[in-house]
């Protein structure tokens, strides 16, 4: 780990993990690191571990590897089901949890998940919630040289994410992840706003008085700072959100 | 015909499947030649644009570079050509401008080649190509059709006024206008045929060497129509004689029409190796293939039909109008117009028929045949059109066709074509009950009880396929033939090599072809090869598009096969010391009529290469070619039935089953015409519900990448339920037709209808294809105000 920070510092060197997100950005000439510095040697970054009242995901573990684990299965099911809606298996297999939540795709899923469920990223020098994580498209806290090492996830007493995957690509058009702790919802919204993740107060509320798909059928996201594109246009999104916004409240149920 | 384990009508296992699944194919890109530099293309970033000096110093002097071109190098060299000449209604010629291979003076689409960068490696090519600096001043683009015919457009070329490139029209105008007026309904529908990318799962590539020694240009290249491509590049673009210019086209990676034209790349490498003496290889990036592979389709119509009180067919009226992006690709032109308003009786004995098709220019990539070319564009305006008139009138969908059907062949349509044999009505039967078409209300009512919509959707239609005779086509503008040639050798042991012009590239005519011919000659299946793509090696040919392959090749290869029979009958006579009149050929063997007096193929093989014991007068040698240019195109035929299921929520569509029920003439390989059809169901409801190439109004590539161009997966697609109903083809001695492109023309109007009908519920009327989820919502969204 040091050495890989050490090659961090002060260049133009970057991270690669499964170089889902890093590759396609270097193919188009978007970005062109001067090394990459692979944390595939890194030892003990690919664990999942179960500690009780939160399960920690360590940042080099695969998409697949979410999805197929028995502790992440038995204790957030959700974040497995999500896991295994990533892209597709080739994807699976590469893409990493730690280079997912590091790029910050507006399209991604794991952001959802994370500010749902109020996890921490665990990085080489500290600790930073979820809530002050995603910052908006592509941007995160993380320093130049700071290595994500873990996000740790709290169990949620109930949790669920419905999708609607672009048809091209399978990211997220609108993605939502509804959780509850204890009497607080968290609803988290992916895919859909020009400014990455958010959460939805209103349809929070709305669970949190009455925990069911109906709750937040009807309420509206609007469609201002949304994305557009081919797959769908701001206004497609918005409506998009609050259907699968019932649809995750009623897989809870 | 024996009928036996590998003969005609058996499931044979590909013989090229060996290979291709045990990665041992080779295709342009696995071809090395030593010495080898690498070429980087270039390509306009802008879609308009006035170009001026191309300074590549910097580019040149770039690591590992040996050469940097530029439209000004190869300014002396000829320009692309094009296939077809089409003339307006006034008789006019159409507009032809000038194709340059690198860009003059002006690029006229993103994607447009500006210049070649050859390099020691292909990474050294590209990264050099970063530093090429081109003066250039951007022009106002037009992106569509729409732009091209606005008025005050910029024009893509100062020779074509209001970028139309012709103005043509087929049918009998009066005639139809009369029709109308006699009308008890007129019917007419908007309809838009999206613009499509091909997508090849293997990219353009090339290799080309030029040899000193011997003068001869060797071309490598990823084409469908390897001799098509010599004749152009050699007597058009190169002034190259045939016997200095060798194309290879070897295995090739999907096609579906993109790899039909000759590019400008080809011309481009073939010239640069010949300007170093050195081999450059080219393999094209899938950024670029979106880019510069022709795309297909894109069509704007609208159309009326007449028909009286009974819901008969009277008349028939189309105007279309097409883009045929910057420049004229090889077959660019005629796909709008013989492969497009020929097609408009459909199954119908509509008895008026008129089509007028206005092309334009267009600042986007050249559009040219892609599955289907232009009959998919019919028959999906057609069936359309039908279904709205029977809902406008209040018939049933399926028995206003039943009712307007052609029974009588050989039938006389209104544009043109003459159907030699079809049974329209057995197709139609055979699908509605492999459909379940009846207890369709049943399954709407089961979805509605889980909140979704149900709806069911049909086409019949007729096909158009290898197009001929070369006389005619002649006449309407085609520059070159369309015959087909086919080479049939019997060794002296016995075994066969056979040489077609046509060219697989997924079709499985290796196994087709050497299927005929081991059950024509009684030998093994095993003991025939089909060589193909070489054109030092195969006869002259016109390649593989169309549906034509088995239709003309493979009848010309059956021609050859009985000249070689014929042959063998002479020797036999004398080996047997009978009269030739007498001798018959079965299941490999010359016998004497009525007696036990037989010799074997093998023998009589033997004996023409070893002919100690010989007839006088006749060549040794056991090796027969024939050309075959049809008296007709073949009509395959069919119908196509899908069910589709609608989330109301999101506009999702579901399809949930598609059905065919076809005629593609005698099924010689039923395993090979079933993969012909699955493939193009996908690519029909690719076209339907996800494929749509997308243009910004600059002309910038919206759609450019798999990210946001949807092409089907397997899990999009239902098991498709397919059925045959065989019509023989009256002028070819197979009685085969085609089948390669019956699904993307049969079925995408089949899932809008389905689309159509599960929505009425709501008030939605029309749907634009692709009906992607967003447009699905928006329509509902409109009709519930
Ligand atoms: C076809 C396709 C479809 C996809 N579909 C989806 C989808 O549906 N949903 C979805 O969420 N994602 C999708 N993705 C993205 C995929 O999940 C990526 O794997 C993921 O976003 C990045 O993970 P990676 O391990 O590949 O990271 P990389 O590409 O290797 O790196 C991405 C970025 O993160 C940095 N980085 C990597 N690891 C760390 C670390 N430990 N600490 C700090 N920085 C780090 C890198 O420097 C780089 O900047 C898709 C990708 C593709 C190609």
């Amino acid at each position: 780990m040091d050495e890989a920070v050490a090659a961090l510092r002060g260049g133009g060197a970057k991270l690669i993990a499964g170089g889902q997100s890093l590759l396609p950005v270097m193919k188009l000439n978007l970005a062109a690191p001067s090394d990459l510095v692979s944390l595939a040697g890194v030892p003990g970054l690919a664990d999942i571990a179960d500690g009780g009242d939160s399960v920690t995901v360590g940042a080099m573990c695969t998409h697949a590897q979410v999805a197929g684990s028995t502790i992440v299965q038995t204790r957030i099911p959700a974040l497995a089901a999500m896991a295994d809606g990533i892209g597709d298996a080739q994807v699976r297999n590469a893409g990493t949890i730690g280079g997912s939540v590091a790029h910050n795709d507006p399209a991604a899923d794991y952001p959802a998940a994370c500010v749902a469920l109020g996890a921490t990223i665990v990085t080489d020098r500290r600790e930073i919630h979820s809530d002050d994580f995603f910052q908006g498209m592509f941007m995160t806290p993380l320093e130049d040289d700071e290595v994500i090492t873990a996000v740790r996830f709290p169990v949620a007493s109930r949790a669920a994410y419905a999708k609607f995957a672009n048809p091209a690509s399978k990211y997220a058009v609108a993605g939502v992840m509804v959780a509850q702790r204890g009497d607080t919802v968290r609803v988290a919204v992916t895919g859909a706003s020009g400014d990455g993740v958010f959460r939805v107060a209103a349809m929070e509320e709305a669970l949190e008085a009455c925990f069911c798909g109906e709750s937040v059928a009807g309420i509206a996201v609007s469609s201002d700072g949304m994305l557009s594109d081919t797959a769908a246009g701001a206004e497609y999104r918005a409506h998009l959100v609050t259907v699968m916004a019932k649809r995750a409240a009623e897989a809870c149920e | 015909m024996s009928g036996n384990g590998t003969g005609i009508g058996a499931s044979v296992k590909r013989k090229e499947d060996t290979r291709f699944l045990t990665g041992r194919g080779r295709y342009t890109d696995d071809v090395n030649l030593p010495g080898q530099l690498y070429g980087y293309i270039l390509r306009s970033g802008m879609a308009h644009a006035k170009i001026g000096t191309v300074h590549t110093d910097a580019a040149k002097a770039a690591p590992g570079v040996h050469a940097v071109f530029t439209g000004k190098d190869m300014e002396g060299v000829g320009g692309i050509p094009t296939g077809w000449l089409i003339h307006s209604k006034d008789g006019s010629p159409m507009v032809e401008p000038g194709h340059p291979a690198m860009a003059i003076g002006k690029v006229r689409y993103v994607g447009d080649c500006v210049a070649i960068v050859v390099a020691e490696t292909a990474e050294q090519a590209k990264a050099a190509s970063n530093l090429i600096d081109v003066e250039r001043e951007e022009l106002p683009a037009v992106a569509s059709i729409e732009a091209a015919e606005a008025d005050g457009a910029p024009l893509v070329f100062d020779e074509a006024p209001g970028n139309v490139c012709y103005d043509w029209e087929v049918g009998d105008k009066a005639a139809t206008d009369a029709a109308f007026e006699n009308a008890d309904h007129v019917v007419s529908i908007d309809v838009v045929n999206n613009r499509l990318i091909p997508n090849a799962i293997e990219p353009r590539a090339a290799i080309a060497n030029y040899d000193p020694a011997t003068g001869e240009y060797t071309l490598y290249t990823t084409s469908q129509n390897p001799h098509l491509v010599r004749l152009l590049l050699g007597a058009f673009v190169l002034g190259l004689p045939e016997h200095k210019l060798r194309i290879v086209a070897p295995d090739v990676g999907g096609g579906f029409g993109s790899k039909i034209p000759h590019y400008a790349e080809e011309a481009i490498l073939t010239w640069t190796a010949g300007q170093l003496g050195r081999p450059v290889k080219w393999t094209c990036e899938r950024i670029d293939a979106f880019k510069s592979d022709t795309h297909g389709r894109d069509h704007i119509s609208t159309a009326k039909l007449a028909l009286d009180a009974d819901g008969k067919f009277l008349g028939l009226h189309v105007s279309t109008k097409a883009n045929l992006g910057a420049y004229l690709s090889t077959f660019a032109t005629c796909v709008p117009t013989y492969l497009y308003g020929i097609l408009f009786a459909g199954p119908y004995t509509t008895p008026a028929v008129y089509c007028e098709v206005k092309s334009f220019f267009t600042n986007t990539v050249p559009v040219d045949a892609l599955r289907g070319a232009g009959r998919p564009e019919a028959t999906y305006l057609l069936e359309r059109l039908v279904d709205k008139a029977a809902h406008e009138l209040g018939l049933d969908r399926v028995a206003i066709r039943r009712q307007n059907f052609v029974r009588e062949f050989p039938y006389q349509t209104p544009v043109a074509l003459q159907y030699d044999m079809g049974d329209y009505d057995a197709t139609l039967d055979l699908a509605l009950d492999a459909s379940d078409w009846a207890g369709f209300e049943g399954r709407r009512a089961e979805s509605a009880a889980r909140g979704k919509l149900r709806g069911i959707g049909i086409s019949t239609f007729i096909e158009a396929c290898g197009i001929a005779p070369s006389a005619v086509v002649g006449s309407l503008g085609a520059r070159a033939g369309l015959y087909e040639s086919g080479s049939v050798r019997v060794h002296p042991t016995g075994s066969v090599s056979v040489f077609t012009g046509t060219h697989s590239h997924g079709q499985g005519h290796e196994t087709t072809f050497a299927q005929i011919v081991s059950d024509m000659l009684g030998v093994d299946f095993d003991a025939v090869d089909v060589v193909h793509g070489d054109s030092a090696k195969i006869p002259f040919g016109m390649g593989t598009y169309g549906s034509r392959s088995l239709a003309v090749g493979g009848t010309a290869i059956y021609l050859a096969v009985e000249k070689v029979i014929e042959k063998g009958k002479k020797i036999a006579a004398h080996l047997l010391e009978a009269s030739v009149e007498d001798i018959e050929f079965e299941n490999g063997s010359f016998t004497v009529a009525g007696t036990d007096r037989s010799t074997t193929l093998g023998e009589v093989a033997l004996t023409a290469y070893v002919p100690h014991n010989y007839p006088e007068g006749l060549e040794p040698g056991l090796e027969e070619t024939a050309f075959y240019d049809p008296l007709n195109f073949t009509f395959p035929a069919g119908t196509h039935v899908a069910e589709v299921e609608v989330d109301p929520d999101t506009g999702e569509v579901e399809l949930v089953a598609v059905t065919g029920a076809d005629d593609v003439g005698r099924v010689i390989n039923p395993m090979i015409v079933a993969g012909q059809l699955h493939g193009g169901l996908a690519h029909g409801i690719g076209q339907a519900l996800m494929e749509e190439c997308v243009y910004q109004d600059d002309g910038q590539l919206e759609t450019g990448s798999y990210m946001n161009y949807t092409m089907p997966r397997a899990a999009d697609l239902p098991s498709f339920n397919i059925n045959h109903n065989t019509t023989l083809c009256t002028h070819n001695p197979l009685g085969v037709k085609g089948v390669g492109e019956v699904g993307s023309i049969g079925v995408p109007p089949a899932v809008i209808n389905a689309v159509i009908d599960a929505l009425r519920p709501l008030g939605v009327h029309d749907m634009t294809m692709p009906a992607t989820s967003q447009r699905v919502w928006q329509a509902i969204q409109q009709a519930q105000g």
